[in-house]
Order: C-alpha cells, then structure tokens, then sequence
C-alpha cells in the first residue's frame, strides 16, 4: 500500500485541512495515478468515506503544466513523479504561491496576466499584412527554442524567493518570453513595448538573482540567461531612450 | 510614475558599489595600513582626516547613498520569502546570506559609527592607532568588530556579483560563474585584511 498524506481545501476561502489515504499498489505508478486510485475509492486511512481529492491534469507526459504541486515539500509535474522514486508517506499540497480553488488544484491566471502585459506573442494582425520575417540563423533558433518550452508550470515562480502573494514581481517564466519573442523577427516590431512593461513595477528589477528558477524548471529552461540578457537589454533601453540614441 | 520602482531598484544596486563600496574598499585599504605599524596607519588617517571638503563628501558621497542603500534595501529584504531550507540551491543560500548580512551590517554600522566616529565609544571621533588599540582591548568592541565587518565583507562581495548581472555584465552561466569566484576571493582577502588589521590594533594575539 502507498500512504499518501494529503493538504485539502474545499473552496477558495475555507480552511485547509490534511488527509491521509492508503492505495493499492500498481504497476509503474506515479502521483496522478495514485490520485486516480483515490478517485475509484474515496476513504481515508481510518475508513472514513469522503470526497475524493480534486488535481488537475492534462497530457501526462510533462509538457502541460498542469498537475503542477508539492510534492514531498518541493514543486514538480505529478505525472513524472514516479511512486517508486518517493520517500513514503507521501506528501501532496497545492503550490503555496498561487490562490488555492479546491484541493490540489491552483488558478494560476497571474502568470496568463504577466505575459498579456509583456505581450508575449507576434503580432501578425493589422491593417496590413506584414509578410514573412527574414529567417533566423540556426545559432539563434538553437539559442531561443528552449524558452519556447516553457508549459507555465510555475515552478520557477513557487521556488523564487521574490515572488510573492506581498510582492508584485511577475516571475522568471513571462519574462524570459520576452527574449523569445524578442528574437523573433517580427516579434521584434514589438521590442520596445516589450522592454518598457519589463521596467514596470514587479518587472525585470523585482529579480534578486537568487536562481532557484534555473534550478527548478522541469524544461531546463536558461531562465537566468534570459535574466541576464534582459538586464542588459534594458538597461540600454533606458540609457537610448535618455539620451537618444 | 510607474517606473519609479525600476529606477530606485537600479539606483539600489549602483549606490551599493559606487559610492559606498568604493568607501568601503578605501576604509578597509586604511585600516589594513595597521599591519605594516601604527606610523603609517596615523599618516593615512591624518591624510583623509585634512583632505578639503571633507564635510561635504562625508554626507554626500557616504552618508546619503548608505541612508539610501539601507532604507530601500531593507524594504526590499523584507519583501522576500526565504526558503533555503526546502530549496536547498547554493546561490539561493547566498541570496538568503546576502539579506541576513544586510541586516547585521544594519545594525553594526549604525553602532560602529556611533562609537568610533561620534564618540559612543567616549574617546571621540577616533582617529588614531592608539584609540584603537584601546577601544579593541575591550573583548566586546573587538568581537562586534570581527562579526560586523564579516557580514560587511560578504554582503559587499556577494553584492558585487549581483551588480554584475544587473547591470547586465555577466549574463550567462558560465561569466556569472568565474565572477563568483572571483568575487568570492575578494571577500576572503578582505576578511583576511581586516581581520589581521583588527588583531593588529588590539595588539597582537
């Protein structure tokens, strides 16, 4: 049997309180197949019949983010947290970073936010048609890509110690988009916009380059590369915009 | 003005190294004269102590971005969520670092400069290898000088590696990582400096 120790919540504004289940062990099992089980058989440890525990997932195979929680005390995909790996009991909670709605299951909309404010996307509608960019040398294909796999997971947020329910810092993951589309050629007709909402509050000078999001990001993703780079970029930015050039 | 936090962030970060840190690099250049002999020690500070607008440099050039420095910084320090303990990754524990030594230096300067500058110490303003020698015979003034000026040590030099990657000079992994060597040798030689100075006032082992 597999001890599961569960923090639950019922809504978006009751108390949280744990509990504790015991599910029959199967063949290559990892947390979401655990929950499932729990799902078949809603009783807790001491035979109490309850509502089963509500997570969200989605593709199961770590490319959506969604069954992002603490597992064991620390933020990752439950679809690739294999049981075998994990010390028992087994702790699962909510990410503690995000407003909780039920259970496991967090709204991560803040981040949705962040990128609509860093505009991070082409821009191809408009009163004319802009056409095909020119091509991007492999280098900076191979140099970008890996930003493009960012699922906002928002482990690299739950981990930075700056980014807060107190503070307004938007997080790693939507401003490394901005070096994404920033390198594309015609995400670039936006570069401007994009380096002027970084300077906003909570932007790019929220970060404190504690790096704990190039640690924790289940797509490897260069996060305080893009940071760095940022940082140049803006704070060239600023200086042409002061001193026109 | 919605960036004004982008720029008292970035003024955050320069007012740390210039002018603070190139105060602090020239206090501790000062104070390490004591280990060639008090005589060289009393020339350096008789040298600062005459030198023309002193007044003015003190408040404009010290006392105003340090005010600055620590005011915001504090504000900043205070918003974190330290989480070394789950999230056990070096340079989080450097960032963690980087915030407790503040808060010592915090305290430390405001006490240091109490006592040896504004005379809390009653001697003065001390100005002499000789005060010195007197005010770090006492066990306390001597061990709040060692611990203080460690925390002083690091937040500046794990502060330097910061400020190069504000300011966007190192921006990848493997310039942060030379950098952080680099910074962190120049904290153990300042901290060598300093302590062997701090010895050297009190007489000796």
């Amino acid at each position: 049997m597999i001890h599961l120790i569960i923090k639950r919540q019922d809504s978006p504004d009751s108390k949280p309180y744990t509990q504790e289940f015991l599910v029959p062990v199967t063949k290559n099992m990892n947390v979401v197949t655990a929950l499932m089980e729990i799902k078949k058989n809603p009783v807790t440890k001491d035979g109490q019949m309850v509502n089963p525990v509500a997570w969200d997932c989605n593709c199961l195979e770590e490319v959506c983010g969604a069954c992002t929680m603490r597992i064991n005390g620390k933020a990752r995909q439950a679809c690739s947290a294999l049981i075998a790996d994990l010390e028992q009991p087994i702790r699962l909670e909510p990410l503690t970073k995000f407003p909780v709605m039920r259970d496991l299951i967090v709204d991560r909309s803040k981040m949705f936010e962040a990128l609509k404010r860093l505009k991070a996307w082409v821009e191809i509608d408009g009163s004319f048609d802009v056409g095909r960019g020119p091509r991007l040398p492999r280098h900076k294909q191979e140099e970008v890509y890996p930003i493009s796999k960012c699922m906002t997971c928002g482990c690299c947020l739950e981990v930075c110690p700056n980014f807060s329910k107190d503070s307004d810092f938007i997080g790693p993951a939507p401003i490394a988009q901005v070096k994404l589309f920033n390198t594309h050629p015609i995400g670039n007709m936006q570069k401007a916009d994009r380096l002027e909402a970084l300077k906003d509050k909570g932007g790019i000078a929220s970060c404190g380059n504690a790096q704990n999001c190039v640690e924790a990001c289940p797509k490897q993703i260069p996060l305080t590369d893009a940071l760095g780079k940022l940082n140049r970029e803006v704070n060239i930015f600023t200086l042409s915009r002061f001193f026109d050039f | 003005m919605s960036q004004g936090d982008f720029l008292l962030r970035r003024l955050h970060s320069l007012t740390g190294v210039i002018p603070v840190g190139l105060f602090l690099l020239e206090h501790i250049f000062t104070i390490s004269l004591a280990i060639f002999g008090a005589a060289y020690f009393n020339a350096a500070t008789e040298f600062f102590g005459n030198i023309p607008v002193k007044g003015f440099i003190e408040i404009f050039f010290i006392a105003i971005p340090l005010i600055f420095h620590a005011g915001y910084g504090l504000y900043v320090a205070l918003l974190s969520k330290n989480n070394v303990f789950t999230y056990s990754y070096f340079r989080n524990w450097t960032f963690f670092l980087q915030r407790i030594t503040a808060y010592i230096a915090f305290v430390f300067i405001i006490w240091h400069v109490w006592a040896l500058r504004f005379g809390g110490a009653g001697l003065g303003s001390v100005n002499t290898f000789e005060q010195l020698t007197q005010i770090m015979s006492d066990p306390c003034y001597f061990i709040i000088h060692i611990i203080g000026y460690l925390a002083v040590v690091f937040h500046f030099c794990n502060g330097l590696w910061g400020f190069l990657i504000t300011w966007g000079i190192t921006t990848g992994e493997k310039s942060q990582t030379i950098s952080q060597v680099l910074c962190l040798s120049l904290g153990v030689l300042l901290a060598a400096l300093g302590i062997v100075a701090v010895v050297m006032f009190k007489g000796g082992i």
